[in-house]
């Protein structure tokens, strides 16, 4: 097997060899590496196959930038990853990888066809040819692009790993640990500013740290051992908190920071176990300092993505970092001095290389020394194309015309085994923007800088353009004294020596003989779209660069086009001929890297989901067989099977014995408020459509609550307790919002009445017995309390004690039936509904669920606001005119009761339905009309409850349809799927019109 | 994500809060009194300006308390946060 690990770094511990797996074969590579620099030890470029075209692909970068070497981790149903950079996994021992984009395998793959059909894909190329016809999508185009378009895996099983979510405030986060991050944190930190540095790579240091260039020197040592010093220095500072492997996935407003800590990633798969796997902080901090540095730019040529064309300076940290050589006859392919750096480390570990340079002719301090070891450069030269198919093997280079637009003379053909880009540097900006910073541009060497604007943030270092060391130190060292207010003189008398660059020559899409149409001059690598593309869709009429970047898909993949984004504007904007600062840039979205969903749910899975509200009884409903019901987050019985019943059986049961002899429902989930002040009753008036003034003592009134739009809002019963005392219940799922509403008129609108609210819904467990026997089962509770219809009547209430426990007893029905509801504190809430049932016993007290109540409030013809409301209803539209009291003069709602729109004769009103087959149960949602034939039908209304009726065994419901007060007796249709149902518009109230059970 | 200076509780994160919409829009005293028109100016009609603007939010999970709060809503910064009833700070428009 080669090895192209040709030389020892500090960063490479050769005594610990570690074995992994890449497409299923063994390799082997050492502690320190990343994924991607054991495979290019291993001589190993081609990582996967490109979007579109299936071309062969190789390592780019050794960042978060990598477009290319994408891959999944694992293979575990439960644990694996897509979309992993193996630029920056940490190698450990047992690891397993896979490409991505590549199926069926990477050497050769059937996409690879479409490589020789790329005319027939252009940009739009998805919009345009998966359109038609509509059934296709499903079936074939979709699971064809997914299949080879290399989107990964996910798991299909529950992650078992552990993450975690922790708060932390700081006076200042440094986002970067490179030379202008470490310098900024120490000057903070040493100024009694609690400080959090945070980096995502395993050591501080950025690029400087393995920077190893005689003509770079700061107090007269090599840069980076300058820097080493530096980072021990920072590390004794007892109050700043540095955290590696920790990368900041988004910046939002207020100085609110989310950061991702790797804790095991890097770690054996055995020592991974039951331990924290990811961190998200969730960082408050005063002051923040981006120093996130720049990434290199790729140039735009033809056939620029070979396996083997990587970025000229992740060549040179592949080599001074990592110990590897990306190859052995190496081409630098530049239009700035950075390449030069990379070429000189290449001569001195002894790899032949050779320079083309775009521009004229340059003569800084790197390139006189490149010109003494005496390395080649082709000045003014461009590569003009790249020949081999699984790696490159040689290029072909050309002069350039003096306005650098055209090529001129004859071509060159050099031979390579690996070419290293340099187009210049990105400062990364994403931080800056994403906190909502504006972005200035700078035509020099055409780069976007932050706008500072904020006294909060500041970026520093070559994130905010500054590129030589001197530049940045010196920057920084101001910057941060001005920024943070202070005066350290730590850096005052550092003396640095480096190059000065002097100019760079920018061109976007670099010139070439053969039309553009024949060219292969990728912009965006990981989504596989060219500069053809680009100007395509400039041609068929996109200007705006967002809508550029969606037709071409330029940026929109996993990197965000965080190589190519800038060269799509520049050649978007020399197409245009306008400038490229006018264009803007595509918006920059958290996360800056994928994050997995583990990280951002924490520790809020399996029950600590959600919240689960249950009442004092649910340990009875559990062991008597219940089946619950999400109401809100209260879990409510459902219905109680019994022997094997099904939901129908059991809900036919549970009614039937209600209305036959007695049943109980847990109420306790209705919202309760308590309600006391001088003002109260006054209170109730403005907040409920009835009057409420004249309710007496020791009684209970139902009451309807609107919206200000005159729309019903929530419904309840209302006791008064004593002159200034009254207790309101709300739905079980309204109580929250009931609650926040009448703080709002109490606070906002009212503030001159006394009255206070409080929740109480927690406070009182409820039991509800209803039917002809609740009497005798109250009597057997309560003996001592007179149950008499002239003592205790419908509406009234009492209070009693139960084994010298209080209760609230209301005679208050929702099913019509004598009905008594008991209230106790909640701690007794369980002996008190054990108490009942056995009491209830010898009357066959059934237990009944949600369904039941449903169903028989339903025969009651009784509404539930949200089931057969919607915020669209009225109180006339539900036919409850009654409740709306005319003599007051204002409540909530009321001047709405008579806007134009709510008293027309045709809205949606409320009204029974029976089904002429008595044994068909309509479906609660289905749409009603009375007219098939014409089309397109007009749709009347919906149904909104439907049961069927086990007292009056027949099919029951409740619909909205329009104008339907006036349509009693009316025939209308059900139109379903496979049958026209016939139904008869009936009254609301089903049964028991007279309300004679209610005194049974 | 804001953090918000509750007048009662001092400074926490806006998870704790509520957005009331448009502040100093005062209920009608005499509803029955409005056209139509008049009345739908109150109930529907508001501002959603771009730059200064004088909303409502309520400490819901805090001490439930309502208040108003002066918002640049171009650059989300809060600018002054007051009690109900107390007139809104002069300098703002
Ligand atoms: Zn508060």
């Amino acid at each position: 097997m080669p090895n192209y690990r040709i030389h020892k770094t500090e960063y490479i511990d050769e005594t610990k060899r570690i074995s992994f797996k890449y497409d299923g074969k063994t390799y082997f590579g050492y502690e320190g590496d990343t994924l991607a620099s054991a495979l290019l030890s291993n001589g190993i470029h081609l990582v996967g196959r490109s979007f579109k075209y299936h071309r062969p692909r190789g390592i780019v970068s050794c960042g978060a930038e990598e477009p290319n070497a994408i891959c999944q981790i694992g293979s575990k149903k439960d644990v694996t990853e897509p979309n992993v950079r193996a630029t920056e996994l940490e190698l450990y021992e047992g690891l397993e990888a896979s490409s991505q984009n590549c199926w069926p395998n990477v050497k050769f793959d059937i996409g690879g066809i479409n490589n020789f059909i790329s005319p027939l894909i252009p940009a739009g190329f998805y919009y345009k040819t998966f359109m038609w016809p509509k059934s296709f999508w499903k079936k074939v185009y979709e699971p064809l692009i997914r299949l080879s378009a290399g989107l990964g895996k996910s798991p299909t099983e529950p992650d078992p790993d552990i993450y975690d979510h922790k708060y932390v405030h700081y006076d200042v986060l440094v986002i970067g640990g490179g030379v202008s991050g470490i310098i900024a944190a120490k000057m903070a930190a040493k100024n009694n500013l609690k400080t959090l540095l945070v980096d995502d790579k395993k050591i501080l240091g950025g690029s400087t740290i393995y920077q190893n260039n005689e003509s770079i020197k700061i107090d007269d040592k090599l840069s980076s051992e300058w820097l080493k010093n530096e980072i021990q220095e920072i590390k004794k500072l007892s109050n700043l908190t540095i955290k590696t492997r920790t990368s900041i996935a988004a910046y939002h407003g207020y100085n609110f920071l989310l950061a991702k800590e790797n804790l095991t990633d890097h770690l054996p798969e055995e020592k991974k176990k039951n331990k924290i796997r990811q961190r998200l902080w969730k960082i408050r901090a005063k002051k923040v300092v981006i120093a996130t540095g720049s990434i290199e730019r790729p140039l735009v040529f033809n056939n620029n993505d070979r396996p083997g064309i990587l970025l000229s300076n992740s060549i040179n940290k592949y080599l001074d970092y990592y110990g590897v050589t990306c190859g052995e006859n190496i081409i630098l392919f530049t239009n700035n001095d950075s390449a030069y750096e990379t070429s000189i480390s290449l001569h001195k570990k002894g790899i032949k290389n050779i320079i083309v340079d775009l521009r004229k002719s340059a003569s800084s301090e790197l390139i006189k020394q490149a010109e003494s070891l005496g390395i080649k450069i082709y000045f003014n030269h461009v590569v003009t194309n790249t020949f081999g198919y699984r790696k490159i093997n040689s290029l072909e280079i050309m002069k350039l015309s003096e306005d650098g637009n055209t090529t001129v003379g004859n071509k060159i053909r050099l031979s390579c085994d690996c070419l290293g880009m340099s187009g210049g540097w990105t400062p990364m900006v994403h931080m800056h923007t994403q906190s909502g910073g504006k972005l200035d541009f700078r035509d020099e060497d055409q780069v976007f800088l932050p706008k500072e604007n904020s006294e909060d943030q500041i970026s520093v270092g070559s994130c905010n353009g500054d590129f030589d060391l001197e530049n940045i130190i010196d920057k920084t060292v101001n910057k941060i004294n001005k920024f943070l207010d202070i005066d350290n003189q730590d850096y005052q008398d550092t003396n640095i020596i480096c190059s000065k660059e002097n100019d760079k020559r920018n061109i976007w899409l670099l010139p070439n003989k053969i039309p553009l149409g024949k060219t292969k001059c990728f912009i965006d690598f990981q989504n596989d779209s060219t500069a053809k593309d680009i100007k395509l869709a400039l041609k068929e009429g996109f200007r705006s660069i967002e809508h550029v970047k969606r037709y071409t898909t330029t940026g929109m993949a996993t990197d965000q086009g965080k190589l190519s984004n800038m060269h799509a504007l520049g050649i978007i904007a020399d197409t245009a001929g306008v400038k490229m600062g006018t264009l803007g840039t595509t918006t920059f979205r958290p996360p800056f890297t994928p994050l997995t969903f583990g990280t951002l749910v924490g520790r809020n899975v399996g029950k600590f989901f959600e919240v689960v509200r249950k009442t004092s009884m649910h340990e009875w409903h559990v062991e008597n067989n219940a089946e619950f019901e999400n109401v809100g987050q209260w879990k409510r019985p459902w219905y109680y099977p019994k022997n094997g019943e099904n939901m129908h059986d059991a809900v036919q049961r549970e009614s039937k014995a209600a209305r036959d002899s007695a049943g109980i429902l847990d109420a306790s989930t209705l919202g309760k408020i308590d309600i006391q002040g001088t003002d109260a009753s006054e209170f109730l008036n403005r907040v409920y459509t009835n009057a409420w003034s004249k309710l007496a003592i020791g009684k209970c009134r139902y009451g309807l609550m609107l919206n200000e739009d005159g729309m019903v809002y929530d419904d309840g019963v209302t006791t008064r307790i004593s002159e200034n005392h009254y207790l309101m219940t709300t739905t079980t799922g309204g109580a929250a919002n009931v609650l926040s509403k009448l703080e709002d008129y109490l606070q906002t609108e009212w503030p001159e009445l006394d009255v206070y609210l409080t929740s109480v819904t927690d406070h009182y467990s409820t039991a509800s017995i209803c039917g002809p026997n609740s009497k005798k089962i109250l009597n057997k509770l309560f003996p001592n309390l007179d149950l008499s219809d002239e003592n205790f009547p419908h509406m009234s209430f009492k209070e009693d004690k139960l084994k010298n426990i209080n209760c609230r007893i209301m005679r208050i029905s929702f099913t019509g039936e004598l009905s008594y509801e008991i209230n106790i504190e909640s701690k007794y809430g369980h002996s008190l509904w054990k108490m009942c049932i056995e009491a209830g016993k010898e009357f066959n007290l059934t237990p009944y669920g949600t369904e039941t109540m449903h169903l028989l409030r339903a025969e009651k013809g009784f509404i539930i606001v949200g089931q057969d409301t919607d915020g669209t209803m009225t109180p006339s539209d539900l036919q409850m005119d009654w409740i709306v009291s005319k003599k007051k003069y204002d409540f909530i709602g009321k001047r709405s009761l008579y806007r134009s729109d709510t008293i027309r004769e045709d809205r949606k009103q409320l009204v029974g339905l029976l089904t002429d087959d008595p044994k068909e149960i309509l479906e609660e949602g289905a749409q009603i009309v009375s007219d098939v034939k014409s089309k397109p039908i007009d749709m009347l209304g919906h149904v909104t409850s439907s049961y069927f009726s086990p007292n009056l065994n027949k099919s029951i419901a409740l619909a909205v349809v329009r104008s339907g007060k006036t349509m009693k007796g009316q025939k209308l249709i059900i139109p379903m799927e496979n049958k026209n149902i016939n139904v008869t518009v009936s009254d609301t109230i089903f049964l028991d019109k007279e309300n004679k059970r209610l005194n049974a | 994500m804001f953090l918000i200076n509750c007048p009662f509780c001092g400074e926490r994160d806006q998870s704790e809060f509520s957005s009331g919409g448009e502040a100093h829009i005062v209920r009608p005293k005499q509803p029955t009194e409005l056209s139509d028109d008049e009345w739908a100016e109150y109930l529907f009609m508001r501002k959603n300006i771009k730059g200064i603007q004088f909303e409502r939010w309520n400490h819901v999970h805090g001490c439930r308390k309502w208040f108003n709060v002066v918002r640049d809503t171009s650059n989300d910064k809060i600018l002054s946060v007051y009690k109900m009833g107390e007139k809104p700070p002069v300098n703002y428009k």
